[in-house]
Parts: C-alpha cells; sequence; structure tokens
C-alpha cells in the first residue's frame, strides 16, 4: 500500500483533478441562470394566465344517429366542405399517397385518414354545372376514404334544382356553397322545410334577406352554422381569454387587414375547358340576380361582379370581422367609411381590389380598421391594441407589452418585461413559448414549423366547424357562429359595403335594427 | 505510454490545448443541458429547415416518428455525455470523434454554401467555413493532440492502474 502510494505523486492529482472543479463552475453558472429565468417566468406569469382550449375539441356527443347530408354547391369551397366532413376524391387521395412516397414528411392522407369519423352520409347534391356534379358525387361516394383503386358506395341523388333536394325527405341538413347571391334564398327554403343549414360565408347578399335568414331559422328551430371556420382557432380562444383577463388593459384600436397579390387571389379563377350553356344552368346560376347574358367570366369569376358577389367586404372582411367579434363581442358597429377603388385589376369587375373600412364603437370606446389589397402580398395580420399591451392574432398568438403601459410599468421599469420580446405567446401543438424560450424556438413555433409533425395534432378547423354544427344538431347547444352571429357579421359587411358604393357614412339605428 | 501522449509538448501548449478541450466540452454540455430541460424541445425545425446535398436525408429523420425520437435522444445524450467526459478528461478519444460526428450532421444539414438559404437566422456572416466547421476542426486537432493524459482524469485513472 505504502509503495502504491508512491507511483502517485502530488502533481498527479492536481493535475488529474484539475478540471474537475470546471464541471462544479458549470452546475453554478447553470443554476443562476435558470435562477433567472425561473424569477422571469414569474414576473410573468403573475401578469398571464391562459389556458382556455377549444371547447369543439373537447366536445363529446353520442354520434349514434347518423346525419343525412344534402350539399348545394360542389365547386372548390363545397368539396372542401365534404372533406372536412370526410370526403375526398379518391384521384386527390392518390396523389396524396404518391406525394407521400416521395416525401415522408408530406403527411396530408395519414391527418385525413386521422379525421374523426362524423358518420354522416350524403343523400342528395346539387350543383348546375354538370362537371362541379360529376365530381361531387365521386367525393360523396369515397365513404371508406380510398384511392381510385378502391371501393365505392353508390353516388348520391344528384338534383338539378335545390328547390328538389330541399323536399326530400331522406336528407335532415343541408351544406351550401354556392356563389354568395343564393346564400340567403337557399338558407331561408332550406329553414322552411325545416333542414339544418351550414352556410358558406357571408351570411347574406342583401340587407332585407339578412333579417329573412334570422326570422327563418328562429322560427323553425333549425340549426345553424355560419361558414367562419376559424371560430375553431385554439389561437382565438386564448386571445378572448386574454382579454377577459385584462392584459391588454384598455383596448381602443383594431386593426385587421387582407394581402393577396395572385390571380386566383383577386378571384380571377381559372375557366374550364369544355364548360358551355350545355353543361351550366346559367339560368338558375343568375337566380335573384340581375340578368345578364350567358358569359363564362361571370360565372367562374362571379366574385368580381356585385351581381353575385359582397366583394372584399363580404367575401374576406368578414372573416376578419367574425375572428374579432369572437374574441371582443364587438356587434354591429355604430357607424361605417369606406374608401378603395378598382386600382389594379382592370378586368371589367365592379368590386374594388383595395378598400379601407373603418367601423366605430363609441360604446366600447374603439374603432375597427380593415384594409385591403388584392395586388401586394405585404401580410399586416390583425392586432388588437390595448394601452397596456397590444396582441397579433394569426393561427398564433403573441402579446407584447406597450413601452408607454400604466399597468406594468413597475416590472418594465425593473427590466423584468422587454417590450421587445412576447410577454406571452402562444402556438397550437406548443404549451408554453415565452419571453424565455430560446430564440430559435420561438422563431420555428412562429413559422407554424414546430406542430406540424409533432406534439399537438393538427386538425383542419373546417372539419371541427362542421363538427360542432353536428353536435348541436344531435346534442342540442348553439353552433359557435349561430344566426346571430351571422346577423351581425352580414350587417357589418354590408354597412362597409353600403358606405363604399353609396360614397357615404352609413349608420346603425340599434333602436329600429337598419342601416340609416 | 507517456511518451507517446505527446510528451514532446511544452506546458503551456498542453495548458492551452486542454483549456480548448474543456471549453468545447462545457459547450457541448450547455447545449445538451437546455435541450433536455425544454420540454418543447425537438430537432425536427432544424431538420426541417436542410438544405444541400442531404437534405433529403434530414428529411426523412423528420418524417418518421420514431426515427424522430431517436434523432433527438441521441443528439441530447450525446452532447451532454461528450461534454462532460471532454471537461474532465475521460474517453477523450471516443467523446471527441463522437463530437466530430454530430458537429458533421449540424454542418451537412446547413452547409453555408453560395445559394443555399436558410429559415433559421444566424448570428454571423459565413461563406463555406462557419462556427461548426471550425468547432469540428478543432476536435480534430484535439483528437491528434490528446491532452487528458497529461491534463484530466485519465491521467490519474492510468497512473492508479499503473501503480497497482
Amino acid at each position: 500500500m505504502e509503495e502504491n502510494s508512491k507511483k502517485i505523486t502530488r502533481r498527479d492529482i492536481i493535475k488529474g483533478l484539475a478540471t474537475v472543479p470546471v464541471v462544479g463552475a458549470f452546475a453554478y453558472s447553470w443554476y443562476q441562470k435558470n435562477r433567472y429565468d425561473h424569477l422571469l417566468k414569474q414576473a410573468i406569469q403573475e401578469e398571464v394566465r391562459i389556458d382556455t382550449e377549444n371547447p369543439v375539441l373537447n366536445r363529446v356527443v353520442s354520434k349514434d344517429k347518423q346525419i343525412r347530408l344534402g350539399i348545394i354547391g360542389t365547386g372548390g369551397r363545397g368539396r372542401s366542405l365534404l372533406k372536412a366532413a370526410g370526403f375526398l376524391r379518391p384521384e386527390i387521395i392518390d396523389d396524396y399517397l404518391e406525394a407521400t412516397a416521395k416525401n415522408s414528411t408530406d403527411k396530408r392522407y395519414q391527418e385525413f385518414l386521422e379525421q374523426e369519423d362524423l358518420n354522416v352520409v350524403v343523400n342528395g347534391l346539387c350543383d348546375i354545372y354538370d362537371k362541379n356534379a360529376e365530381r361531387g358525387l365521386q367525393v360523396c361516394a369515397n365513404v371508406k376514404r380510398l384511392g381510385s383503386d378502391g371501393e365505392m358506395a353508390d353516388q348520391p341523388r344528384r338534383y338539378k334544382n335545390y328547390k328538389d333536394l330541399l323536399a326530400a325527405d331522406d336528407i335532415d341538413a343541408v351544406i351550401i356553397a354556392t356563389p354568395d347571391h343564393w346564400h340567403g334564398t337557399i338558407t331561408i327554403e332550406a329553414a322552411r322545410t325545416g333542414k339544418h343549414v351550414y352556410c358558406e360565408k357571408p351570411m347574406t347578399w342583401t340587407v332585407p334577406e339578412t333579417y329573412e335568414v334570422r326570422k327563418a331559422v328562429r322560427e323553425n328551430n333549425i340549426v345553424f352554422q355560419l361558414g367562419h371556420q376559424l371560430r375553431q382557432t385554439e389561437a382565438y380562444y386564448k386571445a378572448k381569454e386574454a382579454i377577459k383577463k385584462d392584459i391588454l388593459g384598455k383596448v381602443n384600436l383594431v386593426e385587421v387587414t387582407t394581402n393577396r397579390n395572385s390571380p386566383n387571389g383577386a378571384w380571377v379563377y381559372n375557366i374550364e375547358e369544355g364548360a358551355g350553356t350545355n353543361n351550366i344552368d346559367w339560368e338558375q346560376f343568375i337566380g335573384p340576380a340581375p340578368w345578364h347574358p350567358f358569359s363564362l367570366e361571370r360565372f367562374f369569376r362571379w366574385r368580381c361582379w356585385w351581381d353575385y358577389s359582397t366583394g372584399l367586404s363580404g367575401d374576406l372582411f368578414t372573416h376578419e370581422y367574425d375572428a374579432m367579434n369572437q374574441i371582443l363581442d364587438l356587434g354591429i358597429p355604430r357607424s361605417a367609411v369606406s374608401s378603395g377603388g378598382i386600382y389594379f385589376y382592370k378586368d371589367g369587375r365592379t368590386v374594388p381590389d383595395v378598400l379601407q373600412q373603418t367601423f366605430e364603437y363609441p360604446d366600447q370606446d374603439l374603432t375597427l380598421m380593415y384594409s385591403a389589397s388584392l395586388a401586394s402580398n405585404k401580410s399586416r395580420g390583425r392586432v388588437i391594441m390595448g394601452h397596456d399591451a397590444y396582441m397579433e392574432v394569426g393561427g398564433d398568438l403573441k402579446i407584447y407589452v406597450d413601452s408607454g403601459s400604466t399597468k406594468y410599468r413597475e416590472k418594465l421599469d425593473e427590466g423584468l418585461i422587454d417590450p421587445k420580446l412576447p410577454l406571452y405567446s402562444f402556438t397550437p401543438g406548443m404549451k408554453q413559448v415565452d419571453a424565455i424560450t430560446s430564440a430559435t424556438e420561438q422563431y420555428f413555433a412562429g413559422r407554424g414549423l414546430l406542430y406540424t409533425y409533432r406534439g399537438g395534432k393538427r386538425v383542419d378547423t373546417s372539419h371541427l366547424h362542421i363538427k360542432d354544427w353536428l353536435d348541436c344538431i344531435r346534442g342540442g347547444g348553439e353552433p359557435s357562429c349561430n344566426v346571430d352571429r351571422g346577423f351581425e357579421e352580414a350587417m357589418t359587411a354590408h354597412m362597409g359595403t353600403i358606405a363604399y358604393r353609396e360614397g357615404r357614412k352609413v349608420y346603425w339605428d340599434e333602436d329600429k335594427q337598419m342601416i340609416v | 505510454m507517456n511518451k507517446i501522449i505527446n510528451s514532446d509538448l511544452s506546458k503551456m501548449q498542453v495548458f492551452w490545448l486542454a483549456a480548448l478541450r474543456v471549453l468545447i466540452g462545457w459547450h457541448f454540455l450547455y447545449e445538451g443541458l437546455v435541450k433536455l430541460t425544454n420540454p418543447n424541445w425537438s430537432a425536427v425545425g432544424y431538420l426541417l429547415d436542410s438544405e444541400g446535398l442531404f437534405k433529403g436525408l434530414f428529411y426523412r429523420m423528420a418524417g418518421s416518428e420514431t426515427l424522430l425520437a431517436a434523432v433527438d435522444f441521441i443528439n441530447v445524450w450525446a452532447l451532454i455525455l461528450i461534454g462532460l467526459v471532454l471537461i474532465l478528461g475521460v474517453l477523450e478519444k471516443p467523446a471527441l470523434l463522437g463530437g466530430v460526428a454530430l458537429l458533421a450532421l449540424y454542418y451537412l444539414s446547413h452547409p453555408p454554401f453560395v445559394g443555399l438559404k436558410y429559415g433559421l437566422p444566424t448570428e454571423g456572416s459565413y461563406l463555406i467555413v462557419n462556427k461548426v466547421l471550425i468547432e469540428l476542426v478543432a476536435m480534430l486537432v484535439l483528437f491528434y493532440f490528446p491532452t487528458s493524459q497529461r491534463i484530466g482524469l485519465c491521467r490519474l485513472i492510468t497512473n492508479l492502474k499503473k501503480s497497482k
């Protein structure tokens, strides 16, 4: 033993253990860093506690009773809604499978397979364009979600006129995905036949039918859902809670925007080859609109004309409005002014491609501002501005403290809150992103990269919105975008449109419940 | 044995090489621990931001749940263990090789070549050579000039063995 110890010199011990204190130094620094982060986190948590989740995801309603659907309008949007209900064209499934084979990160097929079975069947379909009707029939027959070599069910019955579909007794509920000028008329008639309605936005094309739709839905006790699927966005529930908890302080300005810069985004849709009077029922297309000789351009690009469309206000502002109405309970504004013009797409359209609308809510001491361009992609998002903080809401949610805030003054001065970093941020599928989270992580979270393939399951909001409607048909209750929310949406959009078209400030007379 | 292990190097040469080893170890250890203690961390974002010749390989890693879970696990624990042993000065050579392999993967997924663009922001300006590559080469230098027999637990362990 004595001999052994001689061989290990003091120098060996010192040099052998020389770097061990580094581990200690590391541990101490690690502890310091975590303590600092914890303090910051605590300071933030004292201000923000938000945990609301999407109620539609959590609701459990028995699906034993199969609901028999009819669909009116099986163009692009109609078929998207069928996908949300669980039906997809076999050719599209082929494409998905091919894409997955080429790139394993392409999970569209898997996601579609995982989409909850809503126990619905489509018994009737109506489209005035034969090609879209044929596509729709193929979609509805694909009940097993298979590719083109799979086994298909019988196709539903095709109705040439929507009235016949509404009269069918093997249909409980209808999805309406027609051009805007038909929304109100068909909804009213469907309600009168006792059919539940899921109607694409905007709810109506004219002011008078807005009252009629509300009346018909109420009198006939049907379940009505307006197609603002953003109602299901989880970030909006969080945003609503942040407002309720007064994290932003006094909200005084809300800014919402639309920016697009492509022909498709500006409604210059493709005119299909082979389409003509032989396969389009033009007379039924015109319906309540002023008569116009047959025009392929007007048929495929109907959103460009007031004759069938509600323009930017009805098509795109309504999404923004409904999002803010959900978060802030805005209701109908006291007044609206509007300006804009046809500045880029001088293709004979009558609806503007650049539009600014300002809505006043003096009772709530705030202004809602909408600004849109169909010829610039500069993304401006949605911002709710309060005295103490502002909030950016999209698929994710970020709250930043205002440098002039009264409420957070002390913490700002102490450096516990940095106005340049989000006080709170929520990304679906990620539980906690905040000022402490690493820049890289925040960056990926913001781009939506983190939740796409992992963690929180990605679900199609349209699917949830349809499910919300079906749940209410089966189990009672009001869908998230019911006829009252629809009434507010339609009236607000109409106010903006009237202000633009008549070049004047318009008012909402609360007592008379009318636009003046 | 000691003769092979850089007995020709001066004290200062050994000291600074060992310092480089410890600092790289510190960096690895911290990178690993940060990932380990963050419940939201995954390599998926980094992998999906890949460009260059091996982009497909990194996308495949991100595409499979099992593979991704394995990548995340190995990445975190390799960083921590390599970091720890480099600081302490044991198993220096296998740790350095492991570190080189990890850094090579990081470099190949985000090579700073002309024309490749990344979503992930960088904190500096790089053309072909970036800090990952420099750290990688530094680890190779350490591999050929090992120091743990002079400064590090390895010295103690070797001498203890010899003393028996």
